[in-house]
C-alpha cells in the first residue's frame, strides 16, 4: 500500500495477555513526525467535523511537524482537555479518522495516536495552560468526577468560580478509574489529569453521594449557586433469565469495580478477591464486553468467550479493542443468545444460548437478531454480562421535580434541567456514550452555567 | 479521614466503636448503614448504623474475617480511610401495636435501633436473643429499659434456654401472639424464622447482608432474589419483607469468596 501508517508499538500479544501494563505504547518524536507528514492539511477537513468537539487536527498536526508541541498541544487543549486520555480510548475509527479523506482510498491519519503523543509530552513535561483565575467567590458543586464532572470543574474554575467536585467512590475520575482497565488506560494518566485540576484549585471531595449523604436540595440552601450533575450511567442492565442470580454470574460493572478500583489482582495484598476460574462467558459486543474478557484473560482464565447475538461486523467495540482481544486469543461466539443459566446449588455451571441469525435492518441500522429455535449449551466457571448501563435512579428519586426520561436519562435543554440553576450531562443525559462526548458536554455546560449566573445577576 | 472517637469491646469477638462522621451522621435514620475502608487499599465493608449522636456515628461489629479483624487493631485517635453512608433505604417502621425482636450474634446490632423506634412510637415490645454462648450475648443492657420481656437462648446455655432462637419462638407462640416479627442475624436464622412465621400467618421484616461494594447500585454484587424478582439490597434495602426472600440463593453468594478470604485472613495473622 502507498503512504501506509506508521504503526504503534505494542506489548507482544502473548506476553501482554499476562499482565496489565498498556498494550499501545504509543509514538516517539520520530514516530510522530512521520505519521503527521501523512496529513494533507485539507482545505475542508472532514476529519474536524467528525470529531465530537471539533478538534482543529489539521492545525495541531502542522505545529507538531514543525516540533511546536507546546502550542500543538495548546490547539487540542482549547477543545478537548483530556488529550492523553482521548487519544487512548475514543472510537476514532468512527468519528475523526472515520472521516479522514486518506482512509477513502487507504489509511486515514492515526490522529487519535498523534493525540495521545501530544497529551503524553504534555504531561511528562509538565506542560499545561497555566491562567491566572481571577476569584468570584461563587459557590459551585459538580456531582460526579467521570470525565463531564472534570470538564465541566475546569470550565467553571477557570472563569473565577470555587468549585467543587462530590465523588460517591474513594477514588475520583469515574469509569476511567473503575471502569476502563489499566492495559488500555494507566490510571496514572487519569490521576495526572486529576491532580492538575486540584493544582488550579478545584476541590475535590470523596465518599459523599448526593441524594443521601447530602441531598441537592440541601446543596442549594447551603449556598452553592448552580449544580452541575455527571452522575454518569452506572446501573448494569439485566438479562432477564433464569440463574442470572447464581453465584459465578457478575455484571461487568462488579467485575471491573474489583479488579480496576479495588485492585483485586493483586490479592491477596489488596484484600478484596475476584474469583473466576478457568471457562469465562462474557456476554455483550461493546468496549465494556471487551474490557472484561481481556481482563479475565489476564487473570488467568484458560478459555474467554464472547457471547454476541450478532455477527462480527456489528459489534459496537472499538476496533482496536476487537483486534486486541482477538490476538489475545479472545473467542467470539456469535449469533448467539444467552436464554438460561444452569447451576448446581446455586452456582453457576453452564450457559444455554439460543443461536441467531440476521434478518432486516432495525432502528439502529444493523439487521436485527432472530430466534431460531436451535441451541447450544456451554460449561462455565463465570459469566460477566455486559449489555449496557442506564443512569442510576438515586438522584431523581431524591429530588423532587428533577425530570428523567423512559430510560432514566436526565431532560436537559441547552445543558439545563428542569430545575433552575441544575445542570447535567455527560451519561447520565444521553445514556452509556463516550468519554469525549461526557467530557464536550461537561465543558459546554460550564459555558450556559456561567451565561445563567450572569442573567440571574448572581455574578 | 474519619477519626475513632471511642471503642468498646463488647466481647472478644464484637467491638463497638465510634467514628467522626459529620456527613454521615446529618441525614442518617434507623435501618441506614454506612460502607468503610480501614485502610488505603481497604476493602469496602457494610456495617449498619447502630446510633447517632452530633457529629458522630456509632457501629459495631463482629471480628469475622480479614476487614474485620484489622478494623478491630485501630483505636481511638486512629483514623479510618474511608467512611461513606447514609445508605440503603431507612427502616419501614410498620403501624404495629405488638412487635418481637429476633436478633442472633451480632445482629442485635442492627436490630437495637428498628426496635427503640418501634417502642418510641408507642408499642409493646419484646425480644428473642440468641449465641453461640453467655459471652455472645451483645447490648442486653439497651435493649432493657425499652423491651417487655426479654428471651434469651444460647446454643450451648450457657446463659438463658439452651438451644436456638427458633426452639423459644416455638414456646412463645404457644401463649403470644404478635403484629409482626422482624428478624435480623445470620441468614440460617432469618429463614427459618421466616419459614415458621409464615406457618403462622405472622410477618417477618429481615435485614439481608449479602456481599456488597459500591453501596449506590451500581455494581449488582449485593442482588437477592424476592418472590423472582431481582433487588439490590444496598439500594432497595437491606430491609425486606421476609417471606419471597431466596436464602438459600443468598447463602451460596455470601459463601462465594470463603476460600479466598481465608488466605487474605492469613495475611494479617502473619503481618
Ligand atoms: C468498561 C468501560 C469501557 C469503556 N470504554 C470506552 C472507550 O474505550 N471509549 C470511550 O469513549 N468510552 C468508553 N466507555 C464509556 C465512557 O467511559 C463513559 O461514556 C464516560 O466515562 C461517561 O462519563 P461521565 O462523566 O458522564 O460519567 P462516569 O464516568 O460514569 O462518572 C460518573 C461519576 O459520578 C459518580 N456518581 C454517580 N452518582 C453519584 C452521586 N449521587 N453522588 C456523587 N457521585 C456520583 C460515579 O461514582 C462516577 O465516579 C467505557 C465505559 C466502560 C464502563
Ligand atoms: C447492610 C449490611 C449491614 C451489616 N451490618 C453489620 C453490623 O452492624 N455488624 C457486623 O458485624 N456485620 C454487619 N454486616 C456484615 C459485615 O459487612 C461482614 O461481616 C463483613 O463485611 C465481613 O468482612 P471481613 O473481611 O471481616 O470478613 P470476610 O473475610 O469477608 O468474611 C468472613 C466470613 O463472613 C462471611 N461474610 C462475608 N460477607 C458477609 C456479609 N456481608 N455478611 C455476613 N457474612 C459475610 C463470609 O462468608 C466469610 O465466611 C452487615 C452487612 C451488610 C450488607
Ligand atoms: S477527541 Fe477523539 S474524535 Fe476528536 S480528534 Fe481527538 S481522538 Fe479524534
Ligand atoms: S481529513 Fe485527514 S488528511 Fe485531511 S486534514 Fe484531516 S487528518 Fe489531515
Ligand atoms: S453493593 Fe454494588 S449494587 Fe449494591
Amino acid at each position: 500500500m502507498k503512504n501506509p501508517r506508521i504503526k504503534m508499538r505494542v506489548q507482544d500479544k502473548d506476553t501482554r495477555n499476562s499482565n496489565f501494563e498498556e498494550v499501545a505504547l504509543g509514538y516517539n518524536l520520530e514516530e510522530a513526525k512521520q505519521e503527521a507528514l501523512r496529513c494533507l492539511d485539507c482545505k475542508n477537513p472532514r476529519c474536524i467535523d467528525a470529531c465530537p468537539v471539533q478538534v482543529n487536527i489539521p492545525a495541531f498536526i502542522k505545529l507538531l511537524l514543525e516540533e511546536r508541541l507546546d502550542e500543538a498541544y495548546y490547539k487540542i487543549y482549547d477543545d478537548n482537555i483530556l488529550p492523553s486520555i482521548c487519544g487512548r480510548v475514543c472510537p476514532q475509527e468512527k468519528q475523526c479518522e472515520g472521516a479522514c479523506v486518506l482512509g477513502i482510498k487507504g489509511e486515514s491519519v492515526s490522529i487519535g495516536a498523534l493525540e495521545r503523543f501530544l497529551g503524553d509530552y504534555a504531561l511528562e513535561n509538565n506542560v499545561f495552560d497555566k491562567v491566572d483565575i481571577t476569584e468570584n467567590h461563587i459557590k459551585i458543586g459538580i456531582i460526579g468526577s467521570g470525565p463531564a464532572g472534570l470538564a465541566c470543574a475546569a470550565g467553571m474554575r477557570k472563569m473565577g468560580y470555587s468549585v467543587e467536585i462530590f465523588e460517591a467512590l474513594h477514588e475520583f475520575g469515574g469509569v476511567l478509574k473503575y471502569g476502563i482497565p489499566d492495559f488500555r488506560l494507566p490510571k496514572q494518566i487519569v490521576q495526572t489529569e486529576i491532580d492538575r485540576l486540584k493544582d488550579m484549585g478545584v476541590v475535590f471531595r470523596k465518599n459523599i453521594i448526593i441524594g443521601k449523604t447530602i441531598t441537592i436540595d440541601q446543596l442549594l440552601r447551603e449556598g452553592y449557586k448552580a449544580l452541575f450533575i455527571g452522575s454518569g450511567a452506572g446501573l448494569p442492565s439485566s438479562l432477564n433469565i433464569p440463574g442470572e442470580n447464581f453465584s459465578g454470574v457478575y455484571y461487568a460493572n462488579e467485575f471491573l469495580t474489583r479488579v480496576n478500583l479495588m485492585k483485586s489482582r493483586n490479592f491477596p495484598m489488596s484484600p478484596t478477591p475476584v474469583k473466576i476460574g478457568d471457562n469465562v462467558a462474557v456476554v455483550g459486543g461493546g468496549n465494556v464486553a471487551m474490557d472484561a474478557a481481556r481482563t479475565a484473560k489476564r487473570l488467568g482464565a484458560k478459555n474467554v468467550f464472547i457471547i454476541y447475538r450478532r455477527d462480527q461486523f456489528s459489534l459496537p467495540a472499538r476496533l482496536e479493542e476487537i483486534d486486541h482481544a482477538l490476538e489475545e486469543g479472545i473467542e467470539l461466539r456469535l449469533l448467539r443468545n444467552p436464554v438460561e443459566f444452569i447451576g448446581e446449588n446455586y452456582e453457576l455451571k453452564q450457559v444455554k444460548v439460543e443461536m441467531m441469525k440476521l434478518g432486516e435492518l432495525d432502528k439502529s441500522g444493523r439487521r436485527s437478531p432472530i430466534p431460531t429455535g436451535e441451541y447450544e449449551v456451554y460449561d462455565l466457571d463465570s459469566c460477566i454480562v455486559s449489555i449496557g448501563q442506564s443512569p442510576n435512579p438515586l438522584l431523581n428519586e431524591t429530588t423532587v421535580g428533577l425530570d428523567v426520561n423512559k430510560w432514566g436519562c436526565i431532560v436537559t435543554n441547552n445543558y439545563q434541567t428542569s430545575i433552575p440553576g441544575i445542570f447535567a450531562g455527560g451519561d447520565v443525559v444521553s445514556g452509556a456514550a463516550t468519554v469525549i462526548l461526557a467530557m464536550g458536554a461537561g465543558k459546554s455546560a460550564s459555558v450556559e452555567m456561567d451565561l445563567y449566573l450572569k442573567k440571574k445577576g448572581i455574578l | 479521614m474519619y477519626q475513632i472517637i471511642d471503642k468498646i469491646s463488647l466481647n472478644k469477638d464484637v467491638d463497638l466503636m465510634v467514628i467522626h462522621a459529620p456527613l454521615v451522621a446529618r441525614n442518617s435514620l434507623p435501618g441506614h448503614f454506612i460502607i468503610l475502608r480501614v485502610d488505603e487499599v481497604g476493602e469496602r465493608i457494610p456495617l449498619t448504623i447502630v446510633e447517632v449522636a452530633d457529629e458522630n456515628v456509632t457501629i459495631i461489629y463482629q471480628k469475622l474475617g480479614y476487614s474485620t479483624k484489622l478494623l478491630g487493631t485501630y483505636n481511638v485517635g486512629d483514623e479510618l480511610n474511608d467512611f461513606v453512608g447514609p445508605l440503603g433505604k431507612p427502616a419501614h417502621i410498620r403501624d404495629s401495636k405488638h412487635v418481637l425482636g429476633v436478633a442472633g450474634g451480632v445482629g442485635a446490632a442492627p436490630l437495637l435501633p428498628q426496635l427503640k423506634e418501634y417502642a418510641k412510637r408507642g408499642a409493646k415490645v419484646d425480644l428473642v436473643i440468641g449465641a453461640r454462648n453467655a459471652e455472645h450475648i451483645i447490648l442486653i443492657d439497651q435493649y432493657k429499659p425499652f423491651c417487655e420481656n426479654i428471651y434469651i437462648t444460647t446454643d450451648d446455655g450457657s446463659l438463658g434456654k439452651k438451644g436456638f432462637v427458633t426452639d423459644v419462638l416455638m414456646e412463645l407462640y404457644l401463649t403470644k401472639t404478635y403484629d409482626h416479627v422482624i428478624a435480623i442475624g445470620p441468614l440460617v436464622m432469618m429463614k427459618y424464622v421466616v419459614q415458621m412465621n409464615k406457618e403462622r400467618k405472622i410477618k417477618t421484616d429481615v435485614s439481608l447482608n449479602p456481599i456488597m461494594i459500591d453501596g449506590t447500585g451500581m455494581c449488582g454484587n449485593c442482588r437477592v432474589t424476592i418472590n423472582e424478582k431481582t433487588f439490590f439490597a444496598c439500594v432497595d434495602g437491606p430491609d425486606f419483607e421476609g417471606e419471597g426472600v431466596n436464602f438459600d440463593e443468598l447463602i451460596a453468594r455470601q459463601n462465594y469468596y470463603k476460600d479466598e478470604e481465608h488466605t487474605c485472613n492469613l495475611k494479617l495473622v502473619k503481618k
